[in-house]
């Protein structure tokens, strides 16, 4: 078994909003407790609804902002924020809209080399450039595109600048925040196509965010259900796709439109909204939402616990 | 008698770079009580028709149809006041952006009793009664306070359901939601689709789904059409369109689907949508389509007929020839 090329232990990160000259600020926990690991080659996918502190994570392990609470580490090391300058090639992110990611006023080519201007001090221009054309003809770019600008491509072409521009640095971990959300669906399956031929070949290790099951399914090796900041079920792709233990978990999956419209499924509709991350309800967060809540689940926070496929729930599916 | 029928529909627009044509030839027809779902990707002009037949594109736009008729009513000769009769009353829309569509300056009551006024003859403590009906009948809890609040105050799937209650407000006959879940999470996704199938059911109106997203069409509508690039490719009940596709762009379109993978490596559409300057001579489809032959490449389609979901095709899939073909 190789070293996992990041894990996190009970990460968390908190915010304090509001709160002025006599009131006191009111404390949010985007993300709570969230512990994972990724081998290398390996997809890690991330879902739930807005809010849940998917984002909150992803900013968290691409080392934009440091956690209130746990430990992470990449590559073997201890990530904080003295050492955050010699780690950041280790990891590196792909954001979701590709219309605001990318600087209008650069060309592709200064796009795809800032990140070695910034980190290869000593790199020369040429080396540089030579380094940008590779990294274009392995995305799929032709030579032709490095003296344009991002306004001339399409959504998916911009998406695979924003991919190149990540692998720059020859990351270990490249974390995926909605990359093919925003993309039509034939180029959706360009991209992915294009994330899963990267990753055969450069041994990639993946954090994948997405809202789409029907996409985390088809990617994914393991996978994190989050809601209001907690992580609530993980497993296999085929464990949690196939035997969902929590019961928000196979609300999400009863509630994703299959594409076979004589096979209607009972959905199970939930009842209300996400309870604002201000005031998270004590014991179980889904709680209020719960079709199965008893008086247990109003009071108790249940723990994730259980052997490889982990639920947080006192009353899992069977 | 249809209730909306379009035959013929163009729509271009003047710009920098000479004419672009948005919408091309789009017949569009829709019974009371039907459900019919527009697919397409971005740039198919989905979205500009229905602006076009509301009236509500910029003055760049030329609209050119040979029938554009609401209930026996031509819509075309239309002037702006007797065009907002019709807009809003018997025919109104919901957009894809609750948040952005909502007035931040007005109160959500505000903005429902506003299209009461403008519409029916009702008195101030009439349509107060009105609009706490509407916020409930969208499933909104404590409609009466709720009237007082905001939009900014409200979450997407809150502000959607006043977007909603609005467009019902006059008991439209006609109802066009311009992907009403794109900016909603799937659990609240669920609960706004079913929402809107069932009022529906309920009045009776007809319903016209705008979406990209097949899974949606699948579970909501009776009928579907798709466009590309500004042209109905296809036209076919839901149930064969899934089972049955007969334009090589509807069936690519679904095959690439993950969910409908069968392999680690989806099937792709090679290239882009045309754009302004790069449309091809004979079927826009031809540069992406696995089909395509020089007939394609120079002549424009035909479209077919009914049982071949009207696809705008030389050689549609599964017709007779092609099935001793295989």
């Amino acid at each position: 078994m190789t070293a996992p090329v990041v894990t996190a232990e009970n990460l968390s990160r908190h915010y304090l909003v509001g709160g002025g000259l006599f009131s006191k600020p009111n404390t949010v926990r985007a993300l709570a407790e969230a512990s994972f690991s990724i081998q290398p080659g390996k997809t890690l996918a991330v879902v739930g609804e807005s809010g849940c502190g998917k984002s909150t994570l992803a900013r968290l392990v691409t080392l934009i902002e440091e956690p209130t609470g746990g430990a992470l580490t990449l590559d073997g090391k201890a990530a904080t924020p003295d050492n955050w300058d010699s780690l950041r090639d280790t990891v590196q992110i792909v954001f979701q809209d590709p219309y605001g990611s990318l600087n209008l006023r650069q060309r592709v080519g200064a796009i795809l080399e800032e990140p070695l201007i910034i980190n290869r001090p000593q790199m020369s221009a040429a080396e540089r450039t030579a380094k940008a054309r590779e990294m274009m003809q392995l995305v799929g770019l032709r030579p032709e595109h490095y003296d344009r600008f991002p306004h001339m491509f399409s959504g998916g072409q911009r998406q695979r600048i924003a991919i190149a521009r990540a692998l720059m640095l020859e990351p270990k971990l490249l974390v995926l925040d909605e990359p093919v959300s925003a993309l039509d669906l034939s180029i959706q399956s360009q991209v992915l196509n294009l994330l899963m031929d990267l990753q055969e070949r450069l041994n990639l290790a993946y954090l994948f965010i997405s809202h789409d099951l029907s996409v985390v399914r088809h990617v994914a090796d393991d996978l994190i259900v989050m809601y209001l900041g907690r992580p609530v079920e993980f497993g296999s792709r085929d464990q949690v796709f196939n035997t969902p233990q929590h019961p928000y978990t196979k609300a999400l999956l009863s509630a994703t439109p299959t594409t076979e419209p004589h096979l209607r499924r009972e959905r199970i509709k939930l009842q209300g909204e996400l309870p604002s991350p201000l005031n998270v309800p004590d014991g179980c967060p889904f709680a209020p939402r719960c079709w199965k809540a008893q008086d247990v689940c109003r009071h108790t926070r249940p723990e994730l616990v259980g052997e490889g496929h982990q639920t947080a729930c006192h009353f899992p599916e069977e | 008698m249809s209730l909306l029928r379009i035959r013929n529909l163009s729509v271009d627009f003047a710009t920098a770079g000479g004419a672009f044509r948005a919408v091309d030839g789009v017949d569009i027809t829709v019974d009371e009580g039907d459900v019919l779902a527009i697919v397409g990707e971005s740039g198919s002009g989905k979205s500009v028709s229905m602006l076009a037949m509301m009236g509500l594109l910029p003055w760049t736009a030329t609209i050119t149809a040979d029938e554009m008729s609401f209930d026996g009513r031509d819509l075309r000769d239309l002037t702006a006041k007797q065009r907002r009769k019709v807009i809003g009353r018997d025919m109104s829309m919901i957009f894809q952006e609750p948040m952005s569509s909502l007035n931040p300056c007005f109160t959500v009551g505000f903005q429902i009793k506003e299209a009461l006024k403008q519409h029916l003859d009702l008195s101030k403590a009439q349509r107060h009664q009105r609009a706490i009906e509407l916020l409930d009948l969208v499933g909104i809890p404590d409609p009466e306070r709720r009237l007082n609040a905001f939009s900014f105050q409200l979450s997407g799937g809150m502000s959607q359901r006043v977007m909603i209650a609005m467009a019902l407000a006059c008991k439209p006959r006609l109802l066009i939601a311009d992907e009403p879940t794109t900016a909603l999470d799937v659990t609240i996704q669920a609960q706004i689709l079913d929402l809107l199938t069932d009022l529906q059911k309920e009045t009776g109106m007809g319903l016209i789904l705008i979406t990209h997203d097949m899974g949606v069409v699948a579970e909501t509508a009776q009928r579907v059409q798709v466009q590309y690039a500004g042209q109905k490719v296809e036209e076919q009940p839901v149930q064969t369109l899934f089972t049955e596709p007969h334009h090589p762009y509807t069936t690519a379109l679904l095959a690439a689907l993950p969910e409908r993978a069968t392999t680690k490596r989806l099937p792709t559409i090679p290239g882009v949508v045309p754009g302004q300057f790069d449309r091809p001579a004979g079927c826009l489809f031809s540069p992406r389509c696995q089909y395509a032959d020089d007939t394609c490449r120079g002549v424009k389609p035909p479209v077919q007929g009914p049982e071949l979901g009207l696809a705008r095709c030389h050689y549609p899939l599964g017709a007779p020839v092609k099935e001793t073909a295989r």
